[in-house]
């Protein structure tokens, strides 16, 4: 066990729960009960899934459209496994437990490290503090919801945008004109095409040349 | 809605086991290379999104105030949670504000 690593996590972990806060309280504005957001934090858990969901349905579109969305944002989710399965090697039924930690925040804080074992540590680590923070922010997002008023005036969005770039920082060191170029895509490309498709351009850009080996 | 919750679930599921279930022997050291440069050109395409988008549009607001403190925060190694924090109390404050 590593403190700086496991401090690491209990601090995303609590970090995330700022903004899981504002999921449970969007996905109550959207119209869902309460039984079905935390379904959402515990079945899906993958946030930006999840927001995506939440905007289709609170946008009043059909269900095939709010899954379709979700599941393209989710993608992603496929590459870290495909990183983690060397890192964490996983063996038979094990391997469902393992798929569902798999998140932007467990991957991120693992590939951060740089030995073997403190990759394997942060991964469990994060994935399970924010597993535990994610889900109990959600409910009390969602019992608050009505209360709160709206997330953008608590600054619950900028706090996202903010978490996602803590996970980006160590690797801009080295990989920032990957980073440009990935923002660069997902910038231009949000307002001509549906909600999750910038995203996957996105990880088309991993495709190049760019960037020193971190 | 239930129903509607747990096929989205499934979906997203799939992909996070599919990553794990694909034999090691495809998975060449280049193949680790890209999967390595996804994991940054999609945090930074989410940050982007998370911070200058708005239900398909892009917008410039005080989110832009809040990741300009957060890297920042971030140049001067602050805890994370403290950036995470920060991001919320700048945005909710340039708000209060009226900007």
């Amino acid at each position: 066990m590593n403190r700086a690593v496991l401090s690491t996590s209990i601090s995303v972990g609590l970090a995330t729960g700022l903004y899981g806060i504002s999921f449970g309280a969007i996905g109550v504005a959207a119209g869902l009960d309460v039984l079905s957001v935390m379904l959402l934090s515990l079945l899906m858990f993958s946030g930006a899934s999840q927001f995506a969901f939440v905007g289709v349905v609170a946008a009043g579109g059909a269900p095939v459209t709010a899954i379709t969305s979700a599941w393209l944002m989710g993608i992603r989710n496929s590459f870290y496994a495909l990183r983690l399965t060397s890192v964490l090697g996983p063996r038979g039924l094990f391997k469902v437990l393992t798929a569902q930690l798999t998140i932007d925040e467990s991957n991120a804080v693992s590939a951060a490290q740089i030995e073997p074992k403190d990759q394997k540590f942060g991964y469990w680590a994060t994935g399970i503090a924010v597993f535990v923070f994610w889900n109990s922010a959600t409910l009390i997002g969602a019992l608050a919801g009505n209360l709160i008023g709206s997330v953008e005036e608590f600054g619950l969005d900028a706090a996202a945008a903010a978490a996602f770039l803590g996970l980006l920082w160590p690797r801009l060191r080295n990989q920032w004109q990957l980073a440009a170029l990935g923002a660069a895509v997902a910038i231009i490309t949000t307002p001509l095409l549906p909600s999750g498709v910038p995203i996957l351009l996105a990880a088309a850009v991993a495709l190049m040349p760019l960037g020193g080996k971190k | 809605m239930i129903l509607t919750v747990i096929l989205a679930s499934l979906a997203v599921y799939s992909w996070k086991l599919l990553g794990y279930l694909v034999p090691e022997r495809f998975i060449t050291e280049r193949f680790r290379g890209f999967a390595d440069r996804v994991t940054v050109a999609l945090l930074a395409a989410l940050v982007a999104i998370q911070g200058f988008s708005t239900e398909g549009q892009i917008v410039i607001d005080a989110r832009l105030g809040a990741l300009a403190v957060a890297a920042v925060l971030l140049a001067l190694r602050a805890p994370y949670i403290l950036v995470v924090l920060a991001g919320a109390l700048v945005a909710a404050g340039l708000r209060a504000l009226g900007l």
